[in-house]
Parts: structure tokens; sequence; C-alpha cells
């Protein structure tokens, strides 16, 4: 049995039947990731040593009859971005090459406590900018249905590993549909929590009032398992909700007979490749045999939704990203006369163009004369985009749309293009600059790559969510499986 | 709105980044285009219309109690400084 | 041809917590260098801010003591700019919605007591320390990174020095009093910059303001307004002006010099904070705070006059820290009349507390001590001027009064018949005394009355050897 294709509940089945210990199974997973490292490139850092030891430490616990977590012994891969104690945490950039977390992120915490398994950091755009992973500083990673293509960004290498079989799951984080799209383009399950359900602490900030993190999975079952585990207030992040604890599987399997979904007409417009809107009508139709309603609606603000993100998010980028100036830890260059200097070329050799290109954008947005016209007026349009939704959702329990206007782009394809690549996040952007979750699964395959369908819920209630999409998961019997490495 | 080159060098100043005169050129271009495309807002109407600052705005006031807590230990604060001495971060001489 | 000069303060004062404003760490200072730091007071990728709640009560104890209204609606907006001691890259801060707005301080002047306006106070962080190091790099100490402030910005209220002067020591005072702040100004819990100009009182011409930075005591505020305000005046007696500048007092040159000029207004790109939620400031709350806050000087004066009958003058002396107010309170309570305890502490104990440049709380003796002493002088035990012997004692060495005056034998000579055998004696010994006496000469009796003092070493009762002396003249 090839154990690495199976899902966390497979799994863990076969480690509470003692079938498996989990030493067996991590070392299984390394086994699969040296197997296909080397052309999907998932990874920025492997740390099997430590995993092992982990993996050690759960089996002594399972032998002793300790109470184990839910997660205890399942591998899990974690974007570059979010802080794990005593592991380089790199960002993906130059500048931070050389950075050792001294603390775990909020998340990590949970999943340690958990019993999850960490073996690796999973490569992104740099800063989590970009909708490729092309904007890495260490390399591309490829998308495993096709080798020739991005995985989608800006947690590609998230989600490859998980597409790829390299682990059951792993943590991407999602500013504008940094989950949702590559979870898409590597046909693997990727959910955009709440703004504020998930602790942001330890991730690093890029567009604070955006940033979330979500989890990529298998399957949809999964991702209401990680949820458990990934979802507490915290009281190290202020803009984390203090909300009763879910269970998200205990909803999972409820019919959905009578639920209202709508269809945003603007998501379904010219800008959508035909064969990806083909997909969602099939996927309509799936709903409407699972006895849901679907309604065409509006969504009238969505059309400004990239613009105001291509605001918010510089704007608060261009701070965020100032602490790396090269005095307390990071790159630092050698050669400068002056402490501004130290600054300048600090930043200037260790960014990348498009981390700069926020930086600069941001800067721009915000600087006086221009805060009125750029970073106020997209907050207020923010409102609208927000209020659009609110009204939404007293009509319909979810909307539904593609995730992306097309499947997974060929590499090098948009990159001297910014606009171009920007609109590649035209249909997810919207949802984080509202703060609703939202979740990307499966819904078929075009010329042999994958289609996402995205399922937006209102604030807080992901249960719903992801009860919609198990039930359309389980109907749809999506079981294709990519190219590389395949199950077939 | 095209943005000029004397902007975007004042905002690189801002912004503590540099580019040479050969990056400039197509910098600036690419700078532009992401600002046109985003002076697409100012036609919608939003008078009257409050920003909203935090997706939540409901949430308010959350605060901690005046409690002391462990600090780092700082070698491990040392262990990613570029340069230190005596415990502290340093920035080695720089010419005036 | 009358100038007026305009003076503007920003008052910066690190606030009493026990942990920083956004993170858990220790406030306190003098620690070991970057032992008081964490991700969060470092800027650590990743690391959020989470406010103190007590930085936020301290703000607010602050606008009501210096009669600020109080927002109801405040939050935490971002100030951009680059610096080694700045952790972020950004510091976090108040920009268009202040905790406090619109407050005064009442202060002496020339014209007597006068509002000086305050603009608004907000809370923010303070950032780290940087010092040279013998290689002349700069190293960086981040200790103090993320302690708390609050900022006071006044109006440009103030028209000399000395009116600003009595502005920082009122601030002060009460900042102390409420126990929000020690302003320490060595230790930098207390800072302040200086905005100022002149104004030709007849063409209303003004110079451009310039700012004096890194002022470290008040005494180098005062001088450097005084260089300031006679540079001013002398630029527009030469019909110049000044040029948009930030300027430091330095104390050998004792003159004010250049730190930099003025660019373009600096471009903050201020914006709101994203990572702190908004605050909702319940009149419920401001009342809670209200009612802790502890007397403040207006209102200790007057109690002072009317409770202990004193002059205004003793009550204002008395009541100019809280310290020295508790502890004339409490030497009344044990000594009972409250002029003389007055009287002592705003001359024996002021003098030399000034002289030492020492504070109330650093004397070797306490408010027992005091009253005890009073107590030996109000009984006859001993003099006044021997008392005041023996407070120097205590000043030097510490220790009870009646252990001093027993030890150093120093108890007064009452008895009428052992005075008396003095008195006989240097009557005796100083026959032209006598003589200039009945020629009237009133001198001699100051004479003979020192001799009889210094024979018994200033024990006898002065008032008997007076009595006695004249007596025995008189016959
Ligand atoms: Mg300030
Ligand atoms: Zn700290």
């Amino acid at each position: 049995m090839e154990l690495f294709k199976l899902t966390i509940h497979e799994l863990r089945d076969e480690l509470n039947k003692r079938e498996l210990t989990s030493e067996e199974l991590v070392k299984n997973f390394f086994n699969r990731i040296e197997e296909t490292e080397e052309d999907i490139k998932s990874f920025l850092l492997l740390d099997k040593e430590n995993a092992i030891e982990e993996a050690k430490k759960i089996d002594e616990k399972r032998d002793k009859g300790e109470n184990l977590g839910d997660l205890a012994g399942i591998p899990v891969a974690i974007k570059d971005n979010i802080s794990t104690k005593g592991l380089k945490t790199t960002c993906g950039s130059k500048i931070l090459n050389n950075y050792i977390a001294p603390y775990d992120a909020t998340v990590i915490k949970n999943l340690r406590e958990a019993g999850a398994i960490i073996v690796g950091k999973t490569n992104l755009d740099e800063f989590a900018m970009g909708s490729s992973t092309e904007n890495s500083a260490f390399h591309t990673t490829r998308n495993p249905w096709d080798l020739e293509r991005v995985p989608g960004g800006s947690s590609g290498g998230s989600a490859a590993a998980v597409s790829s079989y390299q682990v059951p799951f792993s943590l991407g984080s999602s500013t504008g549909g940094s989950v949702r799209q590559p979870a898409a383009f590597c046909g693997v399950v990727g959910l955009k929590p709440t703004y504020g359900l998930l602790s942001r602490y330890g991730l690093v900030a890029f567009a604070s009032s955006l940033d979330q993190i979500g989890p990529l999975t298998r399957d949809v079952e999964d991702c209401a398992i990680v949820m458990n585990t990934l979802a507490s207030h915290d009281k190290l992040d202020s803009t984390s909700v203090e909300v009763e604890k879910v269970d998200y599987t205990r909803n999972l399997k409820k019919d959905i007979k009578g639920l209202k979904i709508g269809v945003p007409k603007e998501y379904m417009g010219e800008g959508i490749n035909k064969e990806v809107r083909e997909k969602i009508e099939e996927s309509i139709e799936i709903f409407k045999n699972l006895g849901a309603e679907v309604e065409e609606m509006s969504l009238p603000h969505s059309e400004y939704g990239l613009e105001t993100y291509y605001i918010l998010a510089p704007s608060e980028a261009s701070s965020n990203l100032a602490r790396f100036d090269g005095v307390r830890y990071g790159n630092r260059v050698e050669n400068y006369d002056s402490v501004e200097e130290l600054f300048t070329k600090t930043r200037s050799e260790g960014f990348g163009e498009e981390v700069k290109r926020r930086i600069m954008i941001g800067t721009y947005c915000l600087s006086s004369g221009y805060y009125d016209a750029y970073y106020n007026k997209a907050q207020r349009v923010r409102t609208l985009i927000k209020e659009d939704f609110e009204k939404a959702f007293d009509k319909y329990d979810v909307i539904i749309s593609p995730t992306t206007p097309s499947t997974a782009f060929k590499i090098g394809e948009k990159n001297d293009n910014p606009l171009e690549m920007y609109l590649s996040d035209v249909l997810t952007v919207s949802v984080n600059v509202a703060g609703v979750p939202a979740i990307s699964i499966p819904c078929g395959i075009s010329k042999g790559m994958p289609v996402g369908l995205q399922i937006i819920g209102k604030a807080f209630d992901e249960s719903k969510i992801l009860n919609v999409a198990y039930n359309f998961e389980q109907k749809l019997k999506f079981n294709e499986t990519p190219k590389f490495g395949g199950v077939k | 709105m095209s943005v000029s080159k004397e902007q975007v060098k004042h905002v690189a100043k801002l912004s503590r980044l540099e580019f040479d005169e050969k990056s400039m050129e197509d910098f600036t271009k690419k700078f532009s285009s992401v600002i046109n495309y985003v002076d697409k807002l100012k036609k919608v109407d939003t008078d009257g219309v409050k920003p909203t600052y935090h997706p939540h705005v409901s949430i308010k006031n959350v605060m901690r109690e005046d409690e002391v807590k462990e600090s780092l230990k700082r070698k491990e604060i040392m262990k990613n400084a570029p340069d230190s001495e005596n415990g502290y971060i340093k920035i080695p001489k720089v010419l005036d | 041809m009358g100038y007026k000069t305009i003076i503007g303060l920003e008052i910066h004062s690190e606030l009493l917590t026990d942990s920083k404003i956004f993170c858990s760490c220790s406030t306190e200072f003098g620690g070991d260098v970057n032992t008081h730091c964490c991700p969060v007071c470092l800027g650590l990728p990743g690391a959020l801010p989470v406010l103190n709640k007590r930085v936020v009560e301290y703000g607010i104890r602050a606008g009501l003591a210096f009669n600020c209204e109080i927002s109801n609606y405040t939050k935490m907006d971002r100030k951009n700019y680059y610096y080694p001691d700045l952790v972020k890259g950004y510091q976090i801060s108040q920009y268009d919605y202040p905790l406090c707005k619109e407050g005064y301080i009442e202060v002496d002047s020339e014209e007597g007591k006068k509002k000086i306006r305050l603009i608004r106070i907000h809370i923010e962080e303070d950032t780290g320390k940087s010092i040279h190091s013998i290689d002349g790099g700069t190293l960086l100490d981040y200790n103090r990174a993320g302690v708390p402030l609050i900022e006071i910005v006044s109006y440009p209220d103030m028209n000399s020095p000395e009116e600003a002067k009595n502005f920082l020591e009122k601030l002060k005072s009460i900042l102390q009093y409420i126990e929000v702040s020690d302003c320490k100004m060595e230790e930098g819990s207390l800072r302040c910059d200086v905005n100022i100009n002149v104004m030709n009182e007849e063409t209303e011409e003004k110079t451009t303001v310039t700012e004096i930075k890194n002022l470290n005591s008040f005494k180098a505020a005062v001088k450097a307004m005084e260089y300031e305000e006679k540079r001013h005046i002398s630029l527009l007696e030469k019909g110049e002006d000044a040029i948009r500048e930030t300027r430091r007092w330095d104390d050998t040159k004792n003159e004010t010099v250049v730190m930099r000029v003025k660019e373009d207004a600096s471009d903050y790109r201020y914006f709101p904070e994203p990572d702190i939620v908004d605050m909702d400031i319940s009149n419920k709350w401001i009342d809670e705070v209200k009612s802790s806050l502890p007397e403040l000087p207006e209102a200790k004066i007057e109690r002072f006059m009317k409770e202990y009958d004193l002059p205004e003058y003793d009550a204002s002396v008395l009541t100019s820290t809280r310290a020295l107010a508790n502890f004339y309170e409490k030497t009344v309570e044990y000594s009972n009349d409250p002029k003389q305890v007055s009287n002592w502490i705003m001359g024996d104990i002021l003098r030399r507390l000034k002289d030492e440049d020492m504070e109330i709380e650093e004397m070797r003796f306490g408010e027992k001590e005091l009253s005890d002493l009073l107590k030996l002088i109000e009984d006859g035990k001993i003099s006044n001027n021997i008392g005041k012997k023996v407070l120097r004692t205590m000043f030097e060495d510490g220790g009870n009064p009646n252990t001093i005056v027993k030890e150093k034998g120093l108890i007064q000579i009452n008895d009428e018949d052992e005075i008396k055998k003095i008195v006989m004696d240097i009557i005796e010994k100083n026959p032209q005394s006598i003589e200039d006496y009945n020629n009237g000469k009133d001198r001699a009796l100051g004479f003979l009355v020192g001799q009889v003092m210094k024979a018994t070493k200033g024990k006898a009762n002065p008032k008997l050897v007076n009595k006695m002396i004249l007596e025995e003249l008189n016959k």
C-alpha cells in the first residue's frame, strides 16, 4: 500500500488500529518527498531528523496509552512565512535567508499540541507576494499536474506538496487568494478562514487586515479535521475573534436540500476562461441534483475588488516590510557609508522586484497628498464590498464561483506583466477584502489541468462551507490525480 | 495618471529602496501601469461611506492586563544579529 | 521695540506600568542590555502587539489631571520612519484620534496665574536606545523599545523661558502626583522638546519656529530657550529670519547647535494600525479613573490652608511634590503644631535638601523622628538652636533625636540654682559690661547672655538666662 496517498482521516484509522507506527508513516512520506522533490521543488527546508524524533515520541505515547492529539503522528508542511521555532523562516526572501525564528506561531503551537509532525517549510512567492511562486528568491515550484506550469501562489509549495503526495496536509496563508488559487491550480482543497478565526501571531505580515492562515488538504473532511486544531482564540493576536469552539466535522455530512446558492454574474463574465465556466456550470447542475436552489445574483462592487486590494495590500505591506532593515536580524549588506545607505542597500539587494514594486505602490498610496485618493478611498470601497456580501448572505447560504479565471498557466508566461499576474486573483481578493471565508475544491479537469470551485460563506460560517463542499465532493467523486507520480 | 521618474525616485527614497538608471525605466513603466489600474477606483461613489480598517469593525477594546512575563534569552536574540558587541546589537562605524 | 517670545512644548513621559505597552516584557530601568526583549518589542517577523490596558488608564488619568476631554473613540496608528532604534520601521502611536484633547495647566507667570492650553495627550511606544562604541560604531539596546509613553503637546501659549519652566515643573509634579510617571529626566523618563520663535510686537513679524531637542534637564531647557530667544531677537533686529531646523543644547559650549536642517515636512505616512482594534472609552471607565485619581496639587493647597491654617505660600511649597506633602501631613499627625512643622520643613529641611540635591524620600530620618525633635523643643528640653544642631546630626548620621540629645548630653538646663551660679560667675568676671549696661548700652545684655550660653555649651534655657541676668543688673 502506498501510505502517502491516504488522507488524514484514513491515516488516523491506520495509526489507531496500530497497523502502522508514526515513525513508519513519517519515513514513508520522506521517501515520497525524496522521490519527487527534485521535480516538484515544494520545499525550502526539510527537517527529517526532528520529524522522525517527534514521530518516535508519538509512538511511545501511543504505546503507553497516553492521550494523543487530533493529528498525532500526521506529517504537515508549513509555508515558510509562518514562524517555526528553531527553523529558518525565510519568507522566500534573500533578506531573511539566514533568519532562524526563536518562537512558534500560534498555529504551529496548536499543531504541535495536536501531535502533527512538521516535515519542513514550503516554497512561496517572496513575502507571499505573487500568484505563481516564481517570485521566490530560491526557486520556482512546479505544478505536479504539469511540470511546465506554475503551482499557483503564493502558497504554491504548500499546494504542490499536498497535490504530489509529499504530505497529507499543509499550511498556507492567504492575503488575496494565496490558498485558494494554488489549491485550484494543483487540484486540492484550500480554505481561507474568516479573518480573525485563526491566530495570525507568527505569520509574517504581508497585509495585516487581509492576511489569514489556511489549510491545504486532499479532501474536505481533512480540511474540517485540521480546522478543529487551527481555529482558536489567541490573546497574542488582538484581531483574533473570540467565538465558540466548533467541531467542523460535526455537520459535514448533512444533506444540503433546500440550500440557497448565489452565483454572482460578475464572477462568470468575459474574463473567465470558457472551459472553466463550463466546469462551474456543471457544478451548478450537481448542486441542483443535491437539492440546492441556485440563482444568479450580483455583487456589484466586486468589479473593484482587485483595485481595492492592490491599494490596501501594498499600503500595509510597505509598512510591514519596513522592519527588514539589516539591523537586528536577516541579511545586511557589506558596504555602506551611512546608516541610510545600510538600510537602502540592504533592502534593495534583499528584496526581489515584485516585493519592491509593492512596497513602492504602498508607500505611494500612503504618502502625503495621495492618502485620501488611494488608501482612504480603498478603505471606503472596502466597506461597499463588504456590504455587498452581507446583503447577499441575507438571501443566500453560500455563494459559488470559479476560484480562478483559468487553470494553471505556464512558468514564465506572466512573469513580465504584473497586471496580468494580478488578474489571476480577481475572483478571490474580494473575499479577503471583506474578511469572509471561502474554500476552493476541485470540480473537474480542463485540458489535463484541475479547475477549482470557490464556495464563499458568511463570516464564521466555515461549518456551512465545509458541509456544502463535502456534499459536492462526494457527489462529484473527483478522483483524478496529478500526472506526476499519480495514483493510477 | 502617469507617474514620473522623479516621483518614483521620491517614493523610492521614502521606501529606502534604490534602482539603477537602467532598471528605473522599466520599473517606472510597470509602476505607472499599476497606479493607472488602481486609479479606476476614483469612479466609485463613496460619499458618506465609512472606511473599514478592520474586517470586524464591531470588535473593540482588545487589551491585556499589565503583567510581566518572561522575555527572550539574549543569546536567542544574538543568534540572528548580523553584528553585536557586549550584548548590544551593533552597526559598525560608518563614514560621515 | 518690544518682542514677544512664543514657546510651545512637546513632552514625552514614560508611564509607570510594570510591562511594556504591547508585550509582557518588563519596563524596569537599568536592566542588563537587551534582556527585556521579546519577539513583539524586537519587531521580529510575525509578532503582533496587544495593548496594555493600564497604559490607556494612565493616559486617561493624565488627561483628567490636565483638564482634557477624554475621547470616547480612539485608535492606534502607525507612524512610518526608518531609524536603527525603531524596530518595526514604524512607531505605534496615535494620529487623528488622540486619547485626550484640549486641556490646560495653570501656571504662575508675571501676570499671575495663567492657563497654558494643551492640544492633546496621546499614548505611544518608546524606541530603543543607542550609544557609541569605542570604534565609532553604534550599539543598540532595545530594553526601552516598547516602554509606554504619553506625549503631551501644548499650544504655543508660553511667552518666556520662565513660564515654560513653571509649566514643566507643574506638569512634572502633577504626573508624579497621579503616579503615572516618575519623571526622571536623568533616566529619560521625562523628555521635552521645545518649539520657539519670537514676534515683533509692533510689526507682528515672526521668526520661523526653531525646534530644540535632546534637553536632559529643566535647567538645560531654560538655558536653551533663553539662548534661542536672544538669537531670534537678534535675527529680527538684523532683518533676518531663522531657518526651519532642529537644534540641541550644548552644555559645554553653552549654546544651541544645529542637529539637522528640516527638509520638507517629513512624510510619516500615518495610517490606522491594522493589528490593534479600535477603542471605545466608555464614560463609565472615565468615571472610574476619575474616582481613583488622588488629590491634585490645587486642591491640596486649599485643603492645607484650611485644615492646617497655613499661609498660601507655605501650602504651595509643601504641596509641590506629593512626597513632600505626605511627609508634612504625617509629621503633623504626630506633632500637632502645623505651623511649627511647616517652618521646620520649609526652613532647615528644604534648604539642606536643596544644598545636597536630594529628594525628601532620600533623607535618613522620617516623620516620626522630626516630630520627636519638635516635641523636645516644644517641651523646652532643648532650645531651638540645639534643635538645629540635632537636625544636622539626623541628616548626617540618621538616628532618633531623643537618643542624640541624650548621648550628646544636650538636655536643656532649667535648674534655676544651677543657672544662677553661672550667671553670678559671669557677672563677676565682666564688670565692664555691667557698667556699659548701666550707661544705657543694651548690647551688653546680649553679650552677657551669650557668655552664659557659651559656658553651658548652649544648654541653658535662654529664657531663664535672660530673665536672671536682667534681675541681677537691675538690682
Ligand atoms: Mg511622539
Ligand atoms: Zn517584549
